[in-house]
């Protein structure tokens, strides 16, 4: 864009959200950022707003939507409480590497460090969980703070930027150039792969006798699930995916083998421990995944292909490691390295898989077992849909149960767990893809905490189906209590909820609600024959458990499988305990 | 190992407590960071001396590396480096020890830059093992106050970081572009 006439700091930041291919933004107003919100306004033709119930709503929408279509996701907010209330949502972008620009209002500029009503220190609250952020200090500089942002965010590693405005400098006019380009180098944010990596890599392959690709959420932020494919397919090394990873590699492909890590399969848990080489490609040896290191694939040499430096050896070590555009890095690659069958290896895998696979009982006359309805959910989707979750034992059993063959259509919150995130995500979704179904498979608990966005999907008639498998509990933590503290369920009990079925008839969409496994079919049968927006409240077993289960500090091998199996374990650690007792 | 990290920022405000944020929120040690200009107006100079075993001091640069302000980090522990602290030693000066202290000033190349009638202000500069040393020997005087500034360091030679970090920022206005 050329040098334009005289504008004010609003109508700049307008213009360059428009020039970022920014199509709408999700956000609630206020006194500081009133002019940013009035210019929105009068450029409501070429940006679309919408106004959530809560910031933290509007941040998590803007996730959902980044996260569905990998574009940079906006948020606006004022200043003080405004901004305070999206620093969950930017932590939880930091975490899972979420292209997002979020903008806030702050008070003006002279009245800044004088405790201002709504004055809140912003970018030093923002510090530790943005990528990087901005207080503006001069209207000249605006612009290509606001490219700068945009660059940052979706550029390398992808994450949250924070623009600070104060309300003088959105009111000011000035005429100011709009940059073409960043200032920041690239080089900062995407490092040059250094390709001599890659013969060692081809030769660590060539002599692996039982290889595992370990693929994460790195692979989908970089759009290389297809390159993934080709090179796990030419090299015929099977594949598990991270929680974050699900759908950068076809479940239904004969090479895949589950998600790993605490709730992994075992199948996945037993292959990464038992594996002579460890191909990790956009994934960061999470502690979910690792479990106790000195017993994490003790065994394998080990590669690791991502575009962060600071990922590789933070938690283990590497043999090899290379650094970049993974698109590039594949391709280079699957050009090195041959085909083998591997035959010993998968059928280790298969006996594995026979041993304990992936599975629930779910009696004809019993309680809804959870597993069952996620099961009916993708059964009736045809797979086809957009699944976001809130975190706990729900988010689990869909991550499972649910089968992804694309990527993002699986929208979750992995590292920092965010209960309350699915709902409003899953708004963000259904506005990006306005003709898919978007599905929130929720709990109970979690759900409450954002339901306020309900408005959002009755105002704007999305395709939003909130199921949410009821337990009355905040069943993971409730899982940890049953297993680990002698069933004493402190806070975990939710005996008073809303009636769900009414609280969607009272925001004006349709309520529905299931508690055998025919009503749980029949529901949803009727519900995905609609396009309407939805509540389904599923009565599910409370005391189902998600298995198998690392137990924290575990190694990936003391997965507990069962109830049963747990029974077991708890028996024979308490005849140690007493056989210890006796000792002394 | 004890390691001198020298990092190259851009003169922003807000960029030490990124840095200095960076070490807190990660758990790592430091016993000293000092923050000063250099020739260059735009640039400032951080020097950390961090303590950790090979992965640590690994995390810390590479984390530093990533702040979008950091120009250049380098590990001067590899290096051939000269390192400085200063301190400024309060020191009991009676009658009767007043020689004793002045001779030790003296062994250590400090200067004495404020007489009282019972004290001495003793400046030094010097390696940091350099300035424990002459504290333990103060130490039997009675030292009233110190303050010291945290080691600076540089490398030997011709090697020069500025000069590096110079080519890099003209490379980034080309680098740097939009994805539209």
């Amino acid at each position: 864009m050329a040098k334009t006439k005289l504008k004010t700091g609003a109508q700049m930041v307008v213009d360059m959200l428009v020039d970022e291919g920014v199509e709408m933004l999700w956000g609630l107003t206020g006194g500081a950022v009133l002019p940013i919100f009035d210019a929105l306004y009068q450029n409501r033709d070429r940006i679309q707003l919408i106004d959530t119930r809560h910031e933290q709503g509007a941040i998590h929408m803007a996730e959902g939507y980044a996260k569905a279509t990998g574009k940079v996701g906006v948020c606006i907010a004022t200043s003080g409480p405004g901004a305070t209330n999206i620093v969950t949502g930017l932590t939880d972008a930091y975490m899972d590497s979420v292209p997002l620009v979020a903008i806030t209002g702050q008070v003006p500029s002279p009245l800044i460090g004088t405790d201002a009503f709504q004055e809140a220190d912003v970018v030093g609250i923002t510090r530790s969980c943005t990528k990087h952020n901005f207080l503006v200090k001069n209207i000249q500089e605006l612009p290509q703070i606001m490219r700068d942002a945009f660059f940052i965010a979706r550029t390398g590693r992808p994450g949250p930027v924070l623009v600070d405005i104060p309300k003088d400098i959105a009111a000011a006019s000035a005429e100011v150039p709009y940059p073409k380009h960043s200032t920041v180098p690239l080089s900062k944010l995407m490092p040059t792969a250094d390709m001599s990596q890659i013969e060692k890599m081809a030769e660590l392959i060539k002599h692996a006798k039982r290889p595992l690709i370990y693929a994460g959420g790195g692979v989908i932020n970089a759009g290389a699930s297809e390159a993934l494919y080709k090179f796990a397919r030419k090299t015929n090394i099977p594949v598990t995916l991270t929680l974050m990873g699900l759908g950068a590699y076809p479940a239904g492909d004969r090479q895949f083998i589950d998600m790993l890590g605490m709730h992994g399969s075992y199948r996945a848990n037993m292959t990464l421990t038992h594996c002579d080489l460890l191909i990790a490609i956009g994934a960061r040896f999470d502690d979910r995944v690792t479990g106790k290191l000195s017993g994490f694939s003790p065994n394998s040499k080990k590669i690791h292909i991502d575009v962060d430096p600071t990922s590789i050896g933070k938690n283990v070590k590497v043999d090899a490691h290379i650094l970049g555009d993974m698109n590039t890095i594949l391709a280079a690659l699957a050009k090195q390295v041959g085909s083998q069958d591997y035959e010993e290896w998968y059928d280790q895998i298969d006996v594995w898989q026979k041993k304990h696979p992936l599975a629930y009982k779910q009696p004809a006359n019993g309680p809804v077992k959870p597993q069952f309805a996620v099961d009916e959910i993708y059964r009736l989707t045809k797979g086809d849909a957009i699944i976001t979750t809130e975190v706990g034992q729900h988010q689990m059993w869909a991550a499972q149960y649910y089968k992804f063959n694309k990527p993002r259509r699986w929208i979750t919150s992995g590292g920092l767990g965010t209960m309350g995130f699915g709902f409003p995500a899953a708004i963000g979704a259904a506005f990006a893809f306005p003709d898919s179904t978007v599905i929130d498979i929720a709990g109970d608990g979690s759900f409450q905490m954002t339901m306020q966005e309900l408005a959002i999907v009755k105002q704007y008639n999305l395709n939003v189906k909130i199921i949410i498998l009821n337990n009355k509990f905040l069943g993971m933590v409730k899982q940890w209590q049953d297993l680990f503290f002698d069933k004493r369920y402190a806070s975990t009990s939710i005996p008073v909820q809303p009636d769900f079925v009414k609280l969607a008839e009272c925001y004006g969409i349709k309520g529905y609600r299931a508690e055998t496994i025919e009503e749980v079919t029949e529901v949803l049968t009727e519900v995905f024959k609609s396009k309407e927006p939805c509540i389904v409240d599923i009565a599910v077993d409370v005391e189902e458990h998600v298995y198998p289960m690392v137990p924290a500090g575990g190694a990936n091998t003391d997965m507990v499988l069962s109830k049963e199996h747990d029974q077991e374990r708890v028996a024979a650690e308490r005849a140690a305990a007493r056989a210890k007792g006796g000792k002394k | 190992m004890r390691h001198t990290i020298s990092v190259l920022v851009n003169n922003h405000s807000g960029v030490l407590s990124r840095v200095s944020n960076l070490f807190s929120a990660r758990g790592y040690n430091i016993d000293s960071l000092v923050v000063g200009i250099t020739d260059d107006p735009k640039v400032s100079r951080i020097t950390i001396v961090v303590r950790g075993d090979e992965r640590v001091i690994d995390q810390v640069e590479k984390q530093l590396n990533k702040l979008i302000d950091t120009i250049k980090v380098v590990d001067l522990t590899h290096d051939d480096f000269i390192a400085r602290d200063l301190a400024l030693i309060k020191v009991k000066a009676e009658p009767h020890t007043r020689s004793q202290v002045m001779e030790i000033v003296q062994c250590f190349d400090g200067k004495i830059v404020d007489v009282a009638l019972k004290s001495f202000i003793i400046e030094v500069t010097g390696k940091e093992s350099k300035i424990n040393a002459m504290v333990e020997l103060l130490k039997n005087y009675g030292i009233l106050e110190m303050v010291r500034t945290g080691e600076v360091a540089i490398s030997r030679g011709k090697k020069v970081h500025e000069e590096t970090e110079k080519q890099v920022k003209v490379k980034a206005g080309k680098a740097g572009q939009s994805n539209l």
